[in-house]
């Protein structure tokens, strides 16, 4: 036997992406990236690109692009930035694009099969940590550097420290992995994972859908790490070949390496929860926020934006319909999500209720169209970050919460506990 | 020597009230994102600030969306060095990207208070605060050098130039 230290699941994937035996935590190394992602903000990517003095990118096959922050184009100035995309697209034979209409990237990348276990995944996005509910280590990066690696093929890295979080009990049929991941950011804090692996694991875990893991990888940025991380198992298997997607090779931390913090929660008797304005940190049960009013609620984004959140929502929407002065907008996370909740019934569902249900993109969530905030007015949402102005004016404020205190919430237009409309 | 004044700013200072997500596809003129710095946190923020100016700030400074306009916004607005108690480390990275120093302390920012005098030597690794000296770690020199070559576009660019003429 070799006297190699164990290693966490970060420290193995960054180890071969930097073609090294092994890392240590605080160690910086040059990595070669499987995947790069990026999206409307790819038009000033290549503006970056044109001043490194390269023509060419070096691996396009490396490359995916998916539109979908302001889909379609809602002014001239980002229709430009959309064909600019498609030209540089063409011209340096890209083939993994994804066009309008496709849907969110963190959506279409696993989808596609770009989020596999073991893979290193960067995106000019900070919720690319998304995918590692694959097991892949997947974390966000500025636009230049996302240039720089399209050109060199290498972008440095420091290795994280990781944290191990730990959930067990028995979840309540009203609480979902929303709301553990606010209770957990609520508990930690916006900065309690800041620079770290956060490896989620346990018995919940191993009870949870694809959908609900990767609820739980996209909010980790939001307590500041680096990536968020999942063990491949049967569930993630069997996703993956359901999607067609074979030939990767998963990668698993040793069973006695070291974390720098572990952290266990119990979630028996956990409720649902809500972060009030203006941090994701600001969080507390549904009591403590029921009672107050909404003009809006947005159901959907790259957080819970899947298939069983639509059936979530629609199972306490069917034969209902919302407040009146309440918006509720729908916004699924993929045209293949779209699509089944077409026929599965879910759209009509909504549409009897009162929703308006959007195409699939990132929508209002980042206050650029499709619903903005007016001074004064209040949304809760189901996307991942309430920060002051985010959604329009920064007189007006967000709440996150789960999909099914949003559907509840819509009916009465007020933040309501779900629990009642699950019960009966 | 880069010297000014301080700008004291709380914790948890995130992208979105730095450079608002609505602006991020539609500005691309640096000059112009400096117009609205720190707009959803002080509106006031870009009348005041002059060249050589640092913001000092508590945790997890430039928490939320990896827009690198938040580090380019303030770079333009005029800001070259930045002390936080903790960083964001997407926005950590793009700082240094843009040629922002990005110092860590916890003992200078409890102790600032907006519109002191300070002067920052960067090679030197010292701040020159309330007329005592607080001494910086220095980054690692290749990191610094991305710094002094104006950002990670123009460092990149003179690499791949030097590796071309060999």
């Amino acid at each position: 036997m070799t006297d190699m230290k164990p290693a966490t699941l970060t420290e193995k994937i960054i180890a071969r992406a930097a073609g090294q035996k092994s890392v240590e935590p605080g160690e910086i190394v040059n990595v070669s990236p499987d995947r790069i992602l990026s999206h409307d903000n790819t038009a000033a990517i290549i503006k970056h690109f044109s001043k490194l003095g390269v023509k060419r990118v070096k691996y396009p096959d490396k490359i995916v692009i998916v539109l979908d922050h302001i889909v379609p184009a809602s002014t001239e100035t980002y229709a430009q930035n959309h064909l600019a995309i498609r030209e540089f697209v063409k011209e340096q034979g890209l083939r993994y694009f994804y066009d309008v209409g496709c849907g969110i990237c963190h959506q279409v990348l696993p989808e596609q099969g770009f989020a596999t276990p073991g893979a290193l995944i960067v995106g000019a996005d900070s919720h690319t940590t998304t995918y590692g509910a694959f097991g892949a280590f997947s974390t966000g990066l500025g636009r230049s550097e996302i240039a720089v690696t399209w050109a060199t093929d290498q972008i440095w890295l420091r290795v994280p420290e990781s944290y191990k979080i730990v959930l067990e009990g028995q979840l309540p049929p009203d609480v979902t992995s929303k709301d553990i991941v606010l209770h957990i950011i609520g508990t930690l804090g916006a900065d309690g994972a800041i620079y770290k692996a956060v490896e989620f694991t346990g018995p919940v875990i191993a009870g949870m859908s694809m959908a609900s893991r990767m609820v739980l990888t996209n909010m980790a940025v939001e307590m500041g790490a680096k990536n968020g991380l999942i063990y491949p198992d049967s569930t993630t298997e069997d996703w993956l070949g359901e999607h067609g997607v074979s030939g990767y090779q998963a990668i698993y931390p040793d069973e006695k390496a070291e974390y720098a913090r572990s952290f266990s929660f119990d979630l028996s008797g956990l409720k649902p929860q809500v972060a009030f304005p203006h941090t994701v940190d600001n969080v507390q049960p549904v009591s403590v926020a029921e009672g107050i009013k909404v003009q809006q609620v947005l159901l959907g984004t790259c957080t819970n934006g899947r298939l069983e959140d639509l059936r979530a929502a629609a199972g306490i929407l069917k034969g209902r319909t919302i407040a009146p002065g309440t918006r509720m907008l729908v916004l699924p996370a993929s045209r293949n999500i779209l699509l089944q909740a077409v026929q599965e019934g879910l759209v009509e569902t909504f549409l009897r209720a009162g929703a308006m249900v959007l195409n699939p993109g990132c929508g209002p969530c980042l206050g650029a169209h499709q619903g903005v905030l007016a001074p004064g007015e209040r949304c809760l949402s189901t996307s991942n970050r309430n920060f002051k102005g985010r959604m329009g004016s920064t007189e007006s404020e967000i709440y996150l919460a789960s999909p099914l205190t949003a559907a509840a919430t819509a009916l009465e237009g007020k933040i309501t506990d779900p629990a009642k409309y699950i019960s009966s | 020597m880069i010297k000014g004044k301080v700008h004291k700013l709380g914790e948890d200072i995130n992208t979105d009230v730095i450079f608002p997500g609505k602006y991020t596809y539609s500005i691309s003129d640096p000059a112009e994102m400096a117009q609205h710095a720190l707009e959803n946190y002080d509106p006031e923020f870009v009348r005041k600030v002059q060249r050589g100016d640092v913001i000092i700030a508590g945790k997890n400074f430039g928490c939320g969306s990896s827009r690198e306009q938040a580090a380019t916004c303030l770079k333009y607005a005029g800001i070259e060095v930045i002390i936080a108690e903790s960083f964001s480390r997407i926005f950590f990275r793009n700082a240094i990207n843009n040629a922002i120093l990005a110092i860590v302390s916890e003992e200078i920012p409890p102790l600032a208070h907006e519109g002191e005098s300070i002067q920052v030597d960067p090679q030197g690794g010292k701040i020159y605060l309330q007329n005592r000296i607080f001494i910086f770690p220095k980054l690692a020199p290749n990191v610094y050098q991305i710094i002094t070559d104006g950002g990670l576009l123009e460092h990149v660019k003179k690499r791949i130039a030097q590796q071309e003429s060999r």
